[in-house]
């Protein structure tokens, strides 16, 4: 029993260092190396460092591109959000009927969730491509094309944006639908039961109990969704590599163009730390929201 | 107001029986009180007559319409869950109003019925509230409001008060009863609480295991229970049983008192008994047992009011005795009360 205090103050560091250190050497390290970076003239041939202050900063939003990336990350963030949001619910709730096989189906669904997201990307590159896409030969075995209309998917701006935004909601829709179908169960019976006999038709069931319900948990999934499409590089690495000329560019994957293909580290860096901002007000509502649902 | 009627109705679940061909029928204004132990259907049967569960088989017919196919809403019932199921994201004000809302009633007349409801329950002081806010009365306070406000036809209340402290239920019983009166209102209650069946119920529907046992005034199914489950399973302690070769015979503790002080000087029976501990309770005395011979020894209590001062002290024998008229008799193998020459057959019979 004795010094049984002590062996707790010293336990408390001892747990708590796996998590710091890899907060600290994963997350930290790079960040703060990236901040320094961002203010050198670093690249990949560098052999003299000079701090070089907000120039690479500058430059980054005098160029074109970096608007365009801006504005795309931003579209395709915002409208994979509704598509997952809006999917997610009409999903979540089929899912919670009663039916068999309903495991299964279940896990159907979570699967694009688990499998990597460049694997899934390289099985749309090809539902996609340019000769072989499966969805214009069965639109037009289905008389959905017309014998001189042929979509070239990755190559067109606005069909490549669809194509990137559709495989973001591919692989965001499993994780929101099963956050909002835990946010389903556990709505007790009762309150369902309360509803069907004070009158409430099908609608206003669905609009004035449902959705309120689950909407702290739902807006969980969305952040979560806007945390992964918003850094997210590797669909429009895999998919269009940011073409045709740079109009499908996000943020990420420029930065990963420009640092690591360009060797301009210093620049690569600046562009990353403009997610950053975006990332933080995430993470603010982030607590806000999972203080509030905590209360209810 | 209407009669509520089940016709024959059963309902099972995937291997149980929940409720097996039950009749029952609650008056226009009646309060009606489904009793039983947990787990006899008394939930099951009210999920059916608010529509929330559809019966295997038989009707519900309410105020002489069958409703049996009819969703919820259409019934005009309100119901309040033992739960409450107040909607956690509305306020007070925004609960009592939902109903209304939900039959489309305009805005001036559900703010003036609103109002009228939370003035009902003293709870105007707490619309703005949201259900987390408010303590468990409080509660039970807005779901009945709830309940009442849009005036339905009748009133479904599923154990309300087994979430109340026992001082508090007693208060909530004693309103529960004044605005049922008021109202007018038919209304099902379900417990499993036989003080609170007695306290509030007009008729008590004693339910077991999916069957109903009996069906009668507070009165009735204290004084003549139909068989021996009822007799059990009303009062406390429950009636003393004593099994003579095919018949039971049973008698309410209180009825079981020391010969000399027995207010029935003729008609009565004397049963000689062994006592073995004595509990005292406050306002009565809690005698322990044994019947000596010609009974057969049975395990016996006597309930004596503190203000009869006969010494019983353990180990002692002691002559006990029981009016006639209280004496209740079974049929041993079927459990069913014996008509007696004179009483009602209505009364020992279990289908109204
Ligand atoms: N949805 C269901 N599926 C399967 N069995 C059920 C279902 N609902 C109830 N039952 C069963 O039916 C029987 C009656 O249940 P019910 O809820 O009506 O009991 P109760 O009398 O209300 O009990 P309590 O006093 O504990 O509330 C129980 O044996 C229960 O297990
Ligand atoms: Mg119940």
């Amino acid at each position: 029993m004795i010094g049984l205090k002590d062996d707790e103050t010293r336990l408390l560091p001892l747990m708590l260092a796996p998590a710091v250190s890899y907060i600290a050497l994963l997350i930290g390290f790079p960040f703060v190396l990236s901040i320094a970076y961002s203010m050198t003239n670093i690249s990949v041939g560098t052999t003299e460092l000079k701090f070089v202050g907000l120039d690479n900063f500058i430059s980054v939003v005098g160029s074109q591109t970096f608007w365009v990336a801006l504005k795309n990350t931003c579209i395709i963030t915002l409208v994979s959000q509704v598509f997952v949001v809006g999917l997610g619910n009409v999903l979540a709730g089929l899912l919670m009927a009663d039916f068999t096989g309903k495991w299964w189906v279940r896990l159907l669904i979570l699967l694009p969730w688990v499998a990597p997201i460049s694997l899934g990307s390289i099985g749309w590159l090809w539902i996609f491509d340019s000769i072989y896409s499966v969805i214009n030969w069965t639109a037009r075995a289905i008389g959905l094309l017309g014998p001189f209309d042929w979509p070239i998917w990755l190559g067109q701006p606005d069909l490549a944006m669809a194509s990137i935004i559709i495989v973001n909601v591919w692989r965001l829709l499993p994780l929101a639908t099963v956050i909002i179908l835990a946010g389903l169960s556990s709505i007790p019976q009762d309150i369902h039961d309360a509803a069907h006999v004070d009158g409430a038709g099908f609608w206003r069931h669905h609009f004035e109990i449902t959705m309120p319900l689950v909407l702290p948990i739902t807006l969980i999934a969305v952040l979560f969704g806007i945390v992964f499409t918003f850094t997210d590089m590797i669909v429009v690495f895999v998919l269009t590599r940011g073409g045709p000329y740079d109009t499908t560019q996000v943020l990420a994957s420029w930065a990963f163009f420009t640092g690591i293909q360009g060797g301009d580290l210093a620049e690569g860096a600046a562009i990353s730390l403009f997610l950053f901002p975006v990332l933080v007000a995430v993470a603010i509502l982030f607590l806000g929201v999972a203080r509030r649902t905590e209360v209810t | 107001m209407a009669i509520v009627e089940a016709r024959n109705i059963s309902k099972k679940f995937a291997e149980v029986t929940a409720v097996e061909q039950i009749n029952l029928t609650a008056e226009e204004g009646e309060f009606l009180v489904l009793l039983g132990p947990s787990g006899c259907g008394k939930t099951t049967l009210m999920r059916m007559i608010a529509g929330l569960e559809q019966p295997s088989a038989g009707r519900i017919v309410i105020g002489g319409r069958d409703v049996t196919d009819l969703p919820p809403r259409t019934r005009n019932i309100a119901m309040v869950f033992q739960s409450y199921a107040l909607y956690p994201h509305m306020t007070v004000a925004g609960n009592i109003a939902f109903p209304l809302r939900a039959r489309g009633t305009s805005k001036v007349e559900t703010a003036e019925r609103v109002t009228w409801a939370a003035r009902m329950f003293d709870i105007e002081r707490l619309l703005d509230r949201k259900p987390r806010q408010l303590s468990g009365g409080e509660r039970q306070r807005v779901a009945l409001a709830r309940a009442v406000v849009r005036k339905p036809e009748v009133f479904l209340l599923d154990e309300p008060l087994s979430n109340l402290d026992a001082k508090l239920r007693h208060s909530a019983r004693d309103e529960l009863k004044q605005f049922q009166r008021n109202l007018g209102t038919t209304t099902l209650y379900v417990t499993h609480d036989q003080v609170e069946a007695m306290g509030l119920g007009d008729r008590i529907a004693v339910l077991n295991q999916g069957l109903v046992h009996q069906i009668g005034t507070p009165q009735q199914v204290y004084d003549r229970p139909a068989d021996i489950f009822v007799a059990t399973f009303i009062g406390s302690p429950p009636m003393n049983l004593v099994e003579l070769d095919d018949v039971v015979l049973g008698f309410r503790p209180e009825s079981f008192l020391p010969e000399e002080v027995h207010p029935a000087q003729d008609g009565r029976s004397r049963l000689p008994f062994r006592i073995t501990r004595s509990e005292y309770l406050g306002a009565d005395r809690l005698v322990y047992g044994v019947l000596e011979p010609p009974y057969p020894p049975t395990h016996v209590i006597s309930k004596l009011p503190t203000n009869i001062r006969v010494e019983v002290n353990s180990g002692e024998r002691h002559d006990f005795a029981v009016r006639l008229a209280d004496l209740n008799r079974f049929d041993r193998a079927s459990g069913r009360r014996l008509a007696e020459d004179g009483e009602a057959a209505s009364a020992t019979s279990d289908l109204t």
